[in-house]
């Protein structure tokens, strides 16, 4: 490594060091990128603008190019991690400042389904955009869904299956919701490998996400309409 | 090396593979979110008419009832001391079909993924891996399994693992990768690189492949994949019956048996020589792939065109072999040293 290769963070002006800070992520970077929001701080940055400007920004480019296959899973993994390392930074600071919330999502991978590398990428996601996720790991009955629900109170319910033998769980999850008369209070997403949105719609959920990228559209999208539908109602 | 999977297939030239076991299951009774292993021994009169369809269906080998029989997974359901028991019963119930049909039939001990992510990026380390493969796949040896079959894996460290984990268990193996993103698997590995990583194993198996995925399309590119990287192995084809639609209260796929009898016929033209189904295929598709494998002659390898025209369209434009596949944008900043 010759001395002109090294990058100064500190040395950077506050645009050339966000662009670096995408960069990192993109690398999976954690040190750096602690570094980085540390930084941003000292200069003054207010804690939801390094969200939004370094970490969001940075994640909207992973996720872009895990939808688009140029970027798989370990590669997300890392650049997750990366950004969990600036979140844990921020995380305190957020709750000082009273900065805005984007949106609260409750997840897990339904009864019988281990598979929970899609769920865990749906949650750093949905984290690297802003959103406050409770996850509810994997294994999930009717029952431990309902009570994270009601004890939590999430704008959006995220369910993932891998298998075919699981896969109708969700189906029992959203019928439950509606015999208790509480479906329409939340955004219902579903994903899984081998769903797909015909599947998605069948079983009743407002959306089938591909990958964890199209989640974090499709949340945003929703949490959308869900706020213009509270002004006008 | 000779045994009765490598003696079958020279005797053969192609071998027919079984379906589905899930969709199977589902149909006898098989509630969401219970582990199809435990009904190995709580209800083997439904295993052993599983077995049944594929033999009666024309299979040259099935699978066993044990894709989930690993200790990360059984742990679900409290099972992750009968690991060895399950994949065993599983075997020992195919052995007495299989002994019984009439014609050489294949028992293969189904070895599916943990479900965890490996060392680095995950937390499962190698030597973990490589323990519970072991494990599951002594218990299929001791069944009377006369090979294991590791299917639906996606990281090559996994499949690495579980070479070494047949290897201790003295039992030969083949071993499928699942393709379901962009045309790779889930860790981005495209099917030229299976071909590498396959024929560098020290314990290398007697067949690879691809199973499950997103479609047949999908497959068959898949498997035009491994034929162009030019391994010396032969080639395993285990597609879906089409995509999965819920009807009715329960899972369908929409691929119908004449769909899957020309998906046969392409697979065997691709390269692939032992040639099966996986998620929603069900008896009659297998009928019609024994078939139409059985009235037809090899042809020359279709193209993608050709694929996409009779089978259906694929999931993504490239699978990341051709060149073409998408690169991303010019960095922003300077690249770290």
């Amino acid at each position: 490594m010759s001395e002109e290769d090294d990058i100064i963070l500190s040395e950077l002006d506050d645009e050339e060091l966000v662009q670096q800070m995408f960069d990192d992520l993109y690398d999976g970077l954690k040190e750096e990128i602690q570094e980085g929001v540390n930084i941003l701080l000292e200069r003054g940055w207010e804690p939801y603008d390094i969200l939004t400007k370094a970490l969001v920004g940075g994640m909207t480019i992973v996720g872009a190019d895990f939808r688009d296959g140029i970027l798989f899973v370990p590669e997300v993994l890392l650049a997750a991690n990366a950004m969990k390392g600036g979140m844990a930074i921020l995380k305190p600071l957020l709750v000082e400042t009273g900065a805005p919330r984007v949106g609260k999502m409750v997840i897990g991978t339904v009864k019988g389904d281990i598979h929970d590398i899609g769920k865990n990428l749906v949650g750093m996601m949905m984290e690297g955009a802003g959103f406050e996720v409770v996850d509810l790991g994997i294994n999930n009955s009717v029952e431990a869904y309902l009570e994270a629900m009601e004890a939590e109170g999430p704008d959006i319910l995220g369910m993932s299956a891998l298998l075919t033998t699981t896969m109708p769980y969700m189906k029992v999850v959203i019928d439950t919701l509606v015999e208790q008369g509480i479906r329409d209070d939340y955004i219902v997403l579903v994903g899984g490998a081998p769903l797909n949105e015909e599947f998605g719609k069948a079983i009743g959920a407002d959306a089938y996400c591909r990958d964890a990228a199209v989640a974090v559209e499709t949340a945003k999208e929703w949490m959308g309409r869900k706020h213009n539908s509270a002004a006008t109602a | 090396m000779s045994n009765a999977f490598t003696d079958l297939l020279a005797e053969k030239g192609t071998l027919l593979a079984d379906g589905a076991t899930g969709t199977n299951l589902f149909n006898m009774g098989l509630m969401s979110g219970d582990a199809p292993e435990l009904w190995n021994t709580d209800e083997p009169q439904k295993i052993t008419k599983l077995y049944r369809f594929a033999v009666d269906s024309g299979s040259d080998l099935f699978l066993t009832n044990s894709f989930g029989a690993n200790a990360a997974r059984l742990k679900l359901h409290d099972a992750q001391a009968r690991v060895h028991e399950l994949s065993r019963v599983s075997a020992e119930l195919a052995r007495e079909v299989a002994d019984t049909a009439g014609r050489k039939v294949l028992v293969a001990g189904s070895v599916g993924p943990t479900g965890e992510i490996m060392e680095p990026v995950g937390t499962l380390t190698h030597a973990l891996a490589v323990e519970m493969f072991h494990e599951t796949a002594d218990g299929l040896k001791a069944g009377g399994a006369d090979i294991g079959w590791l299917e639906t894996i996606s990281a090559p460290e996994e499949y690495r693992a579980a070479a070494e984990g047949f290897a201790l268990a003295g039992l030969d193996w083949c071993g499928t990768m699942s393709f379901d993103t962009a045309g790779r698997t889930m860790m981005g590995l495209t099917s030229e690189g299976m071909v590498d990583l396959v024929h560098g194993l020290d314990n290398t198996p007697l067949a690879y492949g691809a199973n499950c995925g997103t479609g047949a399309s999908d497959l068959l590119r898949t498997v035009l994949g491994f034929a162009s990287k030019g391994g010396t192995l032969p080639i395993i084809s285990k597609g879906n019956a089409g995509i999965p639609k819920y009807v009715e209260g329960h899972i369908h796929y929409d691929g119908t048996p004449e769909l899957m009898a020309r998906y046969a016929i392409m697979a065997r033209d691709a390269g692939a020589s032992i040639i099966g189904g996986c998620c929603g295929t069900l008896p009659e598709h297998l009928v019609a792939m024994r078939a139409a494998l059985d009235s037809t002659e090899k042809g020359p390898a279709p193209t993608l065109e050709q694929i996409a025209e009779e089978i259906g369209p694929f999931s993504s434009d490239s699978d990341g072999t051709d060149g073409n596949g998408p690169t991303r944008g010019p960095r922003r900043g300077r690249r770290r040293a």
